[in-house]
């Protein structure tokens, strides 16, 4: 008879509320009364909050709610007010960046690009605070900071992609649009308008981590899970007093692959791979259109792509903008370059 | 190579699927067991065939490299080597080198005494693999559809074959997808971050567990999963975005033929709009 408890919870524990060990003297008190629910006890604790508020949540709650509101009324003032059609239209409204006539003007008219610019800053502020706040949370708690370091590393890739290279660009114009569909249309056409992402090695790298990473989460978690009859979910504890549950996940990869990490490192893959996905992939952004302006004649450049026979000729003059630094490349190579 | 120093006493005779204890030993820190000699067999032969379709091809370029399908016009009917026959066969083998990787994978896990969970992930990814070389091109009736195998020419295979669809961040089941990515790679920067936290306090502080960890969380985000939860959580995150990475790619082009923003107008079209009087 099969038997799942090790993927949820039969038994769940009704017992008094864990309030949270104290706070160094100076914290605000914890909010939020903890309540239960059940359905969150299948597959983990049942218990939520209390949680910690401070200075800096508020300022962050604010700063996001307010970067939401400007970026849902936008939305909704598109469809000129109408309820019916805003929630019809949701997915595919949008609040754009300034025009590029607007160039890195900090004060463009609200209809062009004002208001993105202010959800931008108000949602950037949002953020920051939410990462000082992550910081002094585990501070206060005398743990180290790794969280935040990982945190640290999305938002890498987000001001690369809304603040960074804008600016590198010299235009807010090169930013992404607030929009569920738009922010997709946005991606597909930057691929293309760069001779197709693909190209681009560091690009290349983020799906390696990014796969990596989901492939490891599947190895660590099913570890895991294999061991919770020897203990194996109290990791902390594996570590610090390793038992049978520490050597059998141990022996398991090292007899399958003849390598394996320990309770510890395999935490420090799974960080390096989850933090490598964003770090690699603000890079990739970074360079595309500051210093390479089609990856697919880089790739050709270095000998990485496959030189095509060309269907098209090519036209004398190409429109402005459109990658101005072709003629530099000798297109009509018609083998591989080196 | 020399076992580890609680080796010893796990590396016990059993838990064999097949073979009984034929092959039930190790060499080295390996395990191998009846489909571990599958699992070489198989991917040294499927590696050899690479290695022998790259030095029969025009290039030695490590990025040039394919290993290319047969061409549509040739069906689902067995190629010659050099027009396809080769991906067939490496096909083949890897089919044969993953799933006997995976029973091996329970071997050990039986031997351990440890559920089967590890090889059940490992399923999705085979699932996800053999979604795209053997279910959807049966489906589409030609191999030609399968990916070739060459580090470039895959990328431009997923990219040449995302654009027939006109826009395939618009597949619904792809959007499913790259979200379970994005939110599994999230929660593993979480986890691993918090467990490094616990495990390595600043300088001159008491290590953490459980508590702490749990107390980080519900601090910070009203909520802490828990140690268990977690694993859950990423377990079951993980295996679908294997899983409906192969679902998207195996309904294009069966269950939908057109550009997926199409597909969208169903949405449009939902008769709560027209009767609340927009279209």
């Amino acid at each position: 008879m099969a038997r799942y408890h090790t993927l949820f919870t039969s038994f769940e524990l009704q017992g008094p509320d864990e309030l949270g060990i104290p706070l160094p003297r100076g914290s605000s008190p914890r909010r939020l009364r903890p309540f239960r629910s059940s359905w969150l006890g299948r597959i983990g604790e049942n218990q939520v909050g209390p949680t910690y508020l401070g200075a800096l949540g508020l300022a962050s709650i604010v700063c996001g709610f307010i970067a939401i509101e400007i970026i849902g009324l936008n939305m909704w003032a598109s469809v000129d007010w109408n309820v019916v059609r805003f929630i019809k239209m949701l997915p595919f409204l949008a609040l754009e960046p300034p025009s590029a006539k607007q160039g890195l003007s900090l004060f463009p008219p609200l209809e062009d690009g004002g208001w993105w610019l202010m959800a931008g800053f108000f949602l950037t502020a949002s953020i920051l605070l939410w990462w000082v706040r992550m910081y002094r949370r585990a501070r206060a708690l005398g743990m180290g900071t790794h969280v935040c370091w990982a945190f640290a590393s999305a938002i890498w890739l987000y001001l690369v992609l809304g603040f960074i290279r804008p600016i590198l660009m010299g235009s807010w114009s090169e930013a992404v649009p607030f929009g569920v569909i738009e922010h997709l249309n946005w991606t597909a056409t930057f691929s293309v308008r760069y001779g197709n992402i693909f190209y681009n090695p560091f690009h290349m790298l983020s799906i390696v981590f990014l796969y990596g990473s989901t492939m490891l989460f599947t190895m660590h978690g099913g570890t895991i899970l294999a061991l919770t009859k020897f203990g194996g979910e109290r990791e902390t504890h594996e570590i610090t007093d390793p038992g049978t549950a520490m050597e059998r996940g141990s022996l398991f990869w090292r007899w399958t692959m003849g390598f394996n990490a320990n309770f510890d490192s395999v935490h420090r893959w799974l960080f390096t791979f989850a933090t490598l996905t964003t770090l690699t992939g603000g890079i990739g952004i970074l360079m595309t259109g500051t210093v390479v302006d089609n990856w697919y004649l880089w790739g050709v450049k270095h000998g990485i792509a496959p030189q095509y026979a060309r269907i098209q000729p090519i036209p004398d003059s190409l429109p402005p903008g459109i990658m101005p630094r072709l003629p530099q490349l000798d297109v009509r190579q018609p083998e591989l370059a080196r | 190579m020399a076992l580890l120093s609680y080796e010893a006493k796990y590396r016990v005779r059993g838990g064999t699927l097949v073979g009984g204890e034929l092959f039930d030993f190790w060499v080295g820190p390996f395990y191998v067991g009846f489909f571990g000699v599958t699992a070489a067999a198989s991917a040294l032969l499927g590696t050899l065939l690479i290695f022998y379709g790259a030095a029969t091809g025009p290039t030695w370029q490590p990025f040039a490299i394919t290993i290319n399908p047969p061409p549509i016009s040739r069906g689902l009917s067995f190629a010659p080597l050099q027009d396809g026959g080769l991906w067939q066969w490496i096909t083949f083998f890897s089919i044969i080198a993953f799933v006997s990787w995976a029973l091996r994978q329970v071997e050990i896990a039986r031997k351990l005494g440890m559920g089967l969970h590890v090889p059940i992930g490992f399923s999705a990814a085979i699932f996800a693999y053999v979604s795209l070389v053997v279910i959807r091109p049966f489906l589409l009736g030609a191999w030609g559809y399968g990916f070739p195998y060459g580090i470039m020419s895959h990328l431009d295979w997923v990219s040449n074959t995302g654009y027939q669809y006109l826009h395939f961040h618009y597949n619904p089941a792809h959007m499913l997808a790259v979200t379970f990515f994005f939110t599994t790679t999230f929660l593993l920067a979480m986890h691993s971050g918090e467990i490094l936290a616990s495990a390595h306090p600043p300088a001159g502080g008491r290590v953490k567990s459980a508590e702490h960890e749990s107390v980080y969380f519900r601090d910070t985000i009203a909520y802490s999963i828990g140690e268990l939860g977690i694993h859950r959580l990423g377990f079951f995150l993980a295996i679908n975005a294997g899983v409906w990475s192969a679902i998207c790619i195996l309904i294009s082009g069966t269950v939908w033929t057109r550009g997926w923003p199409y597909w969208w107008d169903w949405y449009l079209h939902i008769p709560i709009w027209s009767a609340a009087g927009f279209n």
